[in-house]
């Protein structure tokens, strides 16, 4: 099966084309069942691949389709790497992606059949290029995922192309994670100056022939690349902005594709960055920051849209934090229950707003319960889930992080545990603004209130049941002797490093996670009783206007990159460009054309002129014949 | 054979052109002659030895001989430049030219001046040809061309003509310094000269050959010509004629004087840089298509500069590789913009929007080609800009991260220029149609194809100049 492996990626490609390419004579129906069904396909063989994998003393295969550069020696062959974490996440890609796909043909309903032929083609690569992401044998063959999902999220936000807010944001979405793009490159150039290769394979066994200043250079550089794709401070800003695309976009952006791009290259890298401990560091505290940031941000968020923008924000720091300190599992399982939950969210969101007539400001919601049932059910489980309430799968992910940043550092913890209770307030505080309390919508909203069709309330219902029972393939050591299923299951790509191996005494873990699930359930209740009387419909004001604009930080970035660079770009080219180089070009032009002008009065038309020059001329001749031998030194000096 | 057949059939339909009288037919012949000389070229990529070269006398008293020959980089270029007319022809097949006669002509004359160009192993024909290929694209240029053309073309005459008299010079120095007084490219290989005049020799060709790619600071003809020749002949321009600066660097000046080049390399190599982040923050700021991706073709050809001087193989190969991709990319955009002109009678951002909507095909090329443009994986330049910012990055840290803020800038600006002119409201209610002739949009997509066939799969371009260059590393080592 692992052999097949080129099939998981085919499939949405072909999916692509036909799409792409007969969006004008395809049906509806027929673009969907297409849509949907190339992503089933790869699922299914996801599934064969992911069973040969999970046998035990399974080797990694490599895939060899053909060689995509070779110069002499030097050769990046087109290869993919069946291993137990690309399978891994080829599940969540093509089983997350499914439901979104299967979400998709209902939500989309409405458009023209061309674009939304466009749409499901844009959604297939999209998926196609995640798969190339996680299935290449090499950091360029990743790369071209890597880039890949940087274009398909360019082009699905900016997919209402003629609104020109949304086109901003794809391409402040494609321009940021471009940035994070250059810095992987420059890692895979340093990789390949020192050892020649970038195969998975061989770049790992060699990589002890790094010195320190190399592989904390090269893990920087490539945490540079997580940064982008990863929406880490300070690249981040696109991900809020990246949700005026369709809603299920966000949900895959959001959960299967993309943003955890990041998470996955540094788990692939795991050997590396466990020997540079000083990019861990950074690693470490950059993730905390962003998660405890983008909490506080979403405390004050009115668009339905944002706060789960902000949560994913925060949720992708936790994970950093995970990789920092060293939990590599920890944070495949949190990818893993964010995917499950995450997109429930967004698709819950989805739903309410398909219901709204495309209204995202939580304000004007509230009282949906009674109307949506499913949707209400099943966005309260998911905010269970991320609030990191047992038994729900997030409380096992999140747990898993908390403890290993505790052993690392009692402070990473106390900060992780305090935003882990921030988001159990914003999350409950969109929770209770939006299906608790009465309808503070108009009349005519509250008329076409309605639950979604079945495509729609299927893939909820299936994520709900995974955001519930997904934490049990993790249960931490103190309950159960050898009981993470995951941890075992990743133990082969997954390096053990010296400290990780004593872990906690089981009391101490009980304490940590009493703690962080009485700070939740605290943080729960408070939003509860606070939002549901007295929903918080004013503006924001003093701190609370700061965090409901963001920290400004978009506005600092203006000012301090976008404007500056701008303006040296309108000084270039209208000082140095036209007024210097091309001055100076121009003014020997003019040079030139004085000079002529000047010879040209010579042309008088007075024979007497034509006389003197004639004479002066025969006498320069006669000159030159006699005394020229004079002159040979010099023409030999030519001829020599 | 292939390399005279090369030169003469341009050669010879484009005297003929000058004498047919009607519009239909000019078009039709430069058309079928293109065809012909495409044919030729794709026949010489199947081809070795004997077939490949011609040596006959040409001007004894001068020791000048006919040599022309086709090595794998040769085969690139004249295969860019055969795919190249015959695309612009038909791109352009629509537009309406006085004098069609002459204009097609002109248009086949350039074409026979770059392929001798790129055939010619004696620096005397070399020469020549480089003169033929420039002189009926100043013509074009003042005849054909906008407003400000009289203007434009004598400033791009007099950096030219200046960079001609330079190599003209050099080329006279490097004669009387061979052992047999021939310009043949073998016996330019082991001149004897002394470091001071190998320094000084390599700046009177360096500098002919950087105003025509152009490199920074001798770039300020180009975005000005651009504008203002014809659409077509701005395809020939940027798409063929700027490789024949890079082109000569690779076959002639680096294997000529390998000590200067490594002196000269860093000096260099920072200019090109300096330009490629100059060139991208200027185009940044542009209102005019066409200016806009001039500038992006400074940056683009920079790259192309600094890596001819690391003197690695990949690097030289990017560079080759490269310049196959950037003809083909850059003809792609211009064909769009000339749609757009030629309909809508602007190029200007502030006129322009919503293009999407009025002809969906249109945005999807050009989209692709914006990609292209930018180096996305899976594109044609992908492979040759990674091999190039590798190389500049293994020569130097530093030189390497700095040109590598390119690769953002020119996203800025490229998507800048896509979100400007296709995405948004459509503006101009008035002209609401816009169609694309059948043709064009056939030549866009056979472009689109290259694109992403030599994106995905690389290898046998990569395979075909292989040999040119460990040659030219050899020679330079």
């Amino acid at each position: 099966m692992a052999k097949l492996a080129y099939l998981v990626p085919l499939f949405p490609l072909i999916g692509f084309l036909i799409n792409g390419l007969g969006r004008k004579t395809l049906s509806k129906s027929l673009i969907g069942l297409l849509g949907c069904g190339v992503i089933l396909a790869s699922f299914v063989v996801s599934v064969g691949i992911f069973l040969q994998v999970k046998q035990d003393g399974f080797q990694p295969q490599i895939v060899h389709l053909f060689d995509f550069i070779k110069v002499q020696s030097f050769n990046i062959p087109f290869s993919f790497q069946v291993d137990q974490l690309s399978s891994l996440f080829l599940l969540i890609i093509t089983g997350v992606g499914f439901l979104i796909h299967l979400y998709s043909t209902s939500y989309m309903h409405n458009e023209e059949t061309q674009h939304y032929g466009r749409y499901f083609a844009y959604l297939n690569l999209f998926v196609f290029s995640m798969l190339l992401l996680v299935l290449g044998a090499n950091y360029v063959i990743m790369f071209i995922g890597w880039e890949g999902v940087g274009l398909c999220s360019y082009l699905l936000i900016g997919y209402w192309f003629k609104n020109n807010n949304y086109n901003y944001a794809a391409r402040k979405a494609f321009v940021m994670n471009r940035i994070g793009d250059v810095g992987f490159l420059l890692a895979v150039f340093w990789i390949l100056a020192k050892l020649g290769t970038v195969s998975y394979g061989d770049v790992f066994a060699k990589a002890s022939t790094f010195s320190t200043f190399d592989v904390t250079a090269i893990t920087m550089l490539l945490f540079v690349g997580a940064m982008g794709k990863s929406a880490q401070i300070p690249l981040y800003t696109w991900l809020p902005d990246a949700m005026a695309g369709p809603t299920p976009v966000s949900a895959l952006i959001h959960a299967a594709t993309m943003v955890t791009a990041g998470i996955y290259m540094i788990v692939r890298s795991n050997v590396l960055y466990t020997m540079a401990p000083t990019t861990q560091a950074v690693v470490a505290i950059v993730g905390l920051a962003t998660a405890f940031l983008a909490a506080t941000i979403a405390l004050k968020q009115n668009d339905i849209k944002k706060v789960l923008a902000y949560s994913t924000v925060s949720q992708l720091g936790y994970m950093f934090l995970g990789l920092g300190v060293g939990a590599y599992t920890g944070a495949v399982f949190h990818v893993m229950t964010h995917a499950f939950f995450k997109a429930l969210l967004f698709l819950g969101a989805g739903s309410v707003i398909h219901a709204m007539g495309n209204e995202q400001d939580i304000r004007v919601m509230g009282g949906l319960k009674k109307y949506m049932p499913i949707t209400h059910i099943t966005f309260l489980l998911a905010c269970l889930a991320i609030s990191g309430i047992p038994p729900f799968s997030g409380f096992f992910s999140k747990d898993e992080i908390l403890a290993a940043a505790y052993e690392h550092n009692k402070v990473l913890w106390l900060i992780g545990a305090i935003t882990a209770g921030l988001t159990a307030f914003y999350m409950f505080r969109l929770y209770v603004m939006t299906f608790l309390g009465g309808f503070r919508g108009t009349h005519d909203q509250e008329h076409h209130l309605h639950e979604s069709p079945s495509a729609m309330t299927i893939p909820l219902i299936v994520l709900a049941i995974l955001s519930v029972i997904g934490g049990f393939v993790g249960i931490p050591e103190a309950f159960a002797h050898n009981a993470h299923a995951l941890e075992h299951f990743l133990s082969p790509v997954i390096v053990k490093s010296a400290d990780a191996a004593h872990g906690l005494d089981t009391s101490t873990e009980y304490m940590l996670m009493a703690i962080s699930v009485a700070l939740a359930v605290i943080a729960i209740i408070y939003a509860w009783t606070r939002f549901s009387k007295k929903p918080e419909i004013a503006e924001a004001e003093g701190a609370g206007k700061l965090l409901a604009n963001r920290w400004y930080v978009d506005e600092l970035y203006d000012k301090i990159i976008a404007n500056p660079l701008i303006a040296l770009g309108g000084f270039l080219k209208n000082v140095v460009e036209k007024s210097g180089i091309d001055g100076l070009v121009n003014g020997v032009g003019r040079g030139v054309n004085y000079a002529g002008r000047q010879i040209r009065l010579m042309q008088s038309g007075q024979v007497g002129n034509y006389i003197l020059l004639m004479v002066l001329s025969m006498v320069l001749m006669i000159i030159l014949v006699f005394y020229g031998n004079n002159l040979n030194p010099v023409l030999k000096y030519f001829s020599k | 054979m292939i390399p005279v057949l090369l030169i003469v059939i341009p050669l010879v339909t484009g005297l003929i052109s000058f004498f047919l009288k009607e519009e239909r037919s000019a078009k039709a012949f430069a058309l079928l002659s293109s065809v012909a000389t495409l044919a030729v070229s794709l026949i010489s990529l199947f081809q070795s030895g004997d077939s490949l070269s011609t040596d006959a006398s040409w001007l004894p008293m001068l020791g000048s001989r006919f040599l022309v020959s086709l090595d794998g980089m040769g085969k690139i270029l004249t295969l860019l430049t055969a795919v190249s007319f015959p695309i612009i022809f038909a791109a352009t097949y629509n537009n309406k030219y006085k004098n069609p006669n002459s204009f097609y002509g002109f248009m086949l004359l350039t074409q026979a001046g770059l392929m001798g160009v790129f055939c010619a192993m004696d620096l005397f024909l070399f020469y020549f040809f480089w003169e033929l290929a420039l002189i009926p694209a100043y013509f074009l240029c003042s005849k054909w061309g906008g407003e400000k053309r009289i203007a434009v073309t004598f400033k791009f005459f007099v950096y030219t003509f200046l960079g001609s008299l330079l190599m003209l010079v050099g080329i006279l120095f490097v004669y009387f310094k061979t052992p047999d007084h021939s310009f043949a490219i073998s016996s330019l290989h082991n001149l004897a000269l002394t470091a001071g005049e190998e320094n000084f020799i390599f700046w009177l060709f360096f500098i002919a050959f950087a105003i025509k790619m152009p490199v920074f600071p001798f770039h300020t003809w180009q975005p000005d010509t651009y504008e203002q020749a014809p659409t077509a002949v701005t395809m020939v321009l940027s798409g063929i004629m700027v490789k024949m600066g890079v082109f000569a660097v690779i076959r002639w000046l680096l294997p000529m004087f390998p000590a200067a080049s490594v002196r000269m390399a860093d000096f260099i190599m920072i200019f090109a840089v300096v330009g490629m982040i100059y060139a991208s923050l200027i185009a940044i700021r542009q209102d005019d298509m066409k200016r806009l991706v001039a500038y992006s073709s400074i940056a683009h050809i920079g790259l192309m500069a600094a890596t001819m001087f690391t003197g690695s193989a990949f690097g030289m190969q990017g560079v080759i590789f490269q310049m196959f991709a950037h003809g083909v990319n850059i003809i792609g955009l211009w064909i769009v913009i000339d749609v757009i002109e030629q309909q809508l009678g602007t190029r200007k951002f502030s006129e322009l929007g919503g293009l999407a909507q009025k002809a969906p095909v249109l945005a999807i090329m050009f989209v692709i080609m914006s990609f292209a443009n930018i180096a996305l994986p899976l594109t044609n330049s992908f492979v040759g800009e990674f091999l190039m910012f590798n190389s500049v990055f293994n020569h130097s840290v530093v030189l390497g991260a700095v040109a590598c803020i390119s690769i953002i800038l020119a996203a800025v600006y490229t998507l800048w220029m896509v979100q400007k002119v296709f995405y948004g409201e459509v503006t101009n209610e008035e002209r609401i149609t816009l169609n694309v002739p059948i043709n064009t949009q056939l030549m866009l997509a056979i472009l689109v194809a290259v694109v992403l066939f030599f994106g995905v799969y690389p290898q046998p371009m990569i395979n075909l100049c292989a040999e040119t260059v460990t040659k030219i590393i050899a020679q330079i080592k």
